[in-house]
């Protein structure tokens, strides 16, 4: 019988993540912390000259809401661009977890997320230069 | 206006009858142990599922017996007023039941003067009240204030802010392995510099209690005071301010049972009389001109503005419940809850206890499980009914000297019994069950 809140789906994710690690030289990295119980998760994006993210590979340690999250998070978001990142709501990202989270637990389940909108929104800003400088 | 002003019509031969009757207050020494739960309404109603509750965060916050429920119901009810001098009937009643309080909290203690007890918010505001009157216009650069790792933000972080606007530092007394001050070790850091001790008497997180007698002792002797934050030990162990002489004692209401909203400050009245005020506006003034004012006496000098009337008027209430039961009984209640818990938890493999062993302890249980990370595992035991607390506990410093980002707290009090224990133990199987990790 599945559970209602660690089901098959967070279970797996969480006992075999998906893209659990770090990228050789990523476009871009960014950690954030959940201060109450210390989860944390760090996020790294391989983004292509077409905005579109090629690999998105995540660590940090913490419950398994937060965990599998990260890895539901990675998988997800794998071939689409910033243009889609940045129209990719919290609520989207709480119906892909399939489960109903608490206040409380929806600040582990959108840790990543937290992570991934702070990585897509400064990375166009980082890009722009990087693409100045080389010019 | 002025109605408020008018001389109320009293008539002389009025006998007041207030119902938290103070002084007069009937203890329950005879008390039998089983009926102790049956005095906390709350712990009899089952939870929105029908589970009962098995409440173990006492540490963060204690359940309350019905005589305090009643005691606020009764204040708004039937005698509520603003405190302070209102002189009809209310204002009378409610002042001397505030005071009736403060004469019960200052005999708990063992303080000499009653006004040495001052009302505050809570543990919280009594050590930054402390901070900040006793410290500010006394510390500077070359004063030490000594701290240590196992204490609550709430004994650590006022001095940092302390020790940063004056120019004071801050120090450590090393820990144990097992996370007790290692006292032979405190020449190291304490010094003819310094000039306050802040300890906790016992450890929300592991527990430990701390050695106070040995400490003022040793602190006295180089000319330091003791500030000690009682907010988890006074609900739990007897303590007398006399002996060992303690200069400052901090505790909040709600963890001994009362509301919350009203903690206290006990202070030495030779050192309260020379501190700064703390809060400014009303009550703790004596005459207030233009441009400015002088102080009020003690207690009112450090209880500026509208007390928590009702809430400290309950907390004399808890503290006769306390007393009633008395502290051996207590302590003889949560040593066997500790001594249970302690050993049942750590028959389970990859269950970790932190902190001493029980003789140096209280009836805190911190535990980590490698299997199940603490959020998960408080998330699951909350199916079962159980109340615990994840995370770091206001208590981030001693995380980070245990290794770990979290854990997950039992704590106990005299409401509880070995079925808590027996459903908490259940509970952690239940939950390496759902994360498929037993």
């Amino acid at each position: 019988m599945s559970d209602e809140l660690y089901d098959e789906l967070i279970l797996d994710h969480y006992e075999s993540p998906y893209h659990r690690g770090e990228l050789e030289s990523p476009s871009c990295t960014h950690t954030e912390h959940n201060p109450l119980c210390g989860d944390r998760v760090q996020l790294q994006l391989q983004i292509g000259s077409d905005q579109r993210i090629e690999q998105a590979f995540f660590d940090g340690e913490g419950c398994a809401i937060s965990q599998a999250a990260a890895s539901i998070l990675c998988e997800h978001i794998e071939g689409k661009t910033l243009e889609e990142i940045e129209a990719f709501t919290a609520a989207a990202m709480l119906e892909l977890l399939k489960v109903r989270l608490t206040a409380v637990r929806q600040r582990c389940g959108l840790l990543g997320f937290k992570v991934l909108k702070t990585l897509a929104y400064s990375y166009d800003g980082s890009h722009d230069e990087a693409a100045e400088a080389s010019a | 206006m002025a109605r408020t002003m008018r001389r109320p019509r009293l008539r002389p031969e009025f006998q007041f009858r207030f119902p938290v009757s103070s002084c007069l207050f009937e203890t329950r020494g005879q008390r039998v142990v089983g009926t102790i739960r049956s005095d906390f309404p709350i712990l009899g109603r089952p939870l929105s599922d029908g589970t009962p509750l098995v409440y173990l965060d006492s540490a963060s916050s204690a359940q309350k017996p019905q005589v305090v429920i009643d005691s606020l119901s009764e204040c708004y009810s039937t005698y509520y007023a603003n405190s302070h001098r209102g002189v009809y009937q209310f204002g009378v009643q409610v002042d001397e039941a505030l005071e009736g309080t403060r004469a019960r909290v200052a005999a708990m203690i063992g303080a000499d003067h009653p006004e040495e007890v001052i009302f505050t918010s809570g543990t919280t505001m009594s050590i930054n009240l402390v901070a900040s009157a006793w410290g500010r216009s006394r510390l500077s650069s070359g004063d030490e204030l000594l701290v240590n790792e196992m204490e609550h933000h709430a004994n650590l972080v006022p001095w940092q802010q302390l020790a940063s606007e004056t120019g004071a530092s801050l120090r450590h007394i090393p820990l144990t392995d097992d996370g007790r001050l290692d006292l032979e070790r405190l020449d190291e850091c304490l010094t003819s510099r310094t000039r306050l001790v802040a300890v906790t008497g016992m450890s929300n997180v592991l527990g430990t209690v701390n050695p106070i007698g040995r400490l003022v002792e040793r602190a006295h002797a180089v000319g330091a005071l003791v500030l000690v934050d009682g907010a988890q030990s006074v609900p739990h162990a007897a303590i007398n301010v006399q002996e060992p002489r303690i200069d400052f004692l901090a505790f909040s209401g709600h963890k001994i049972y009362g509301p919350t909203g009203v903690g206290v400050l006990y202070g030495r009245r030779e050192l309260l009389e020379k501190m700064d005020p703390f809060l400014c506006g009303g009550n703790m003034i004596s005459e207030v001109g233009l441009t400015e004012s002088s102080w009020a006496e003690l207690p009112a000098k450090f209880e500026a503005g509208t007390l928590p009337v009702a809430q400290a008027i309950a907390l004399g209430v808890a503290v006769d419940y306390v007393q009633g039961i008395g502290f051996d009984e207590i302590g003889r209640i949560e040593t066997a809850l500790l001594r249970e818990a302690q050993q049942r938890l750590s028959e389970i493999p990859d269950v970790l206890i932190h902190g001493p062993a029980v003789e140096h302890k209280g009836a805190i249980v911190s535990f980590t499980d490698e299997r199940v990370h603490p959020h998960d595992m408080a998330e699951l035991l909350k199916r079962k009914g159980v109340a615990v607390r994840a995370g770091h506990h206001c208590t981030m410093p001693l995380h980070a000297w245990m290794g770990v980002v979290a854990t997950t707290r039992a704590s106990f009090a005299l409401y509880n019994d070995s079925t808590d224990i027996d459903v908490l133990v259940d509970g952690i199987q239940y939950a390496r069950k759902v994360l498929r990790c037993d």
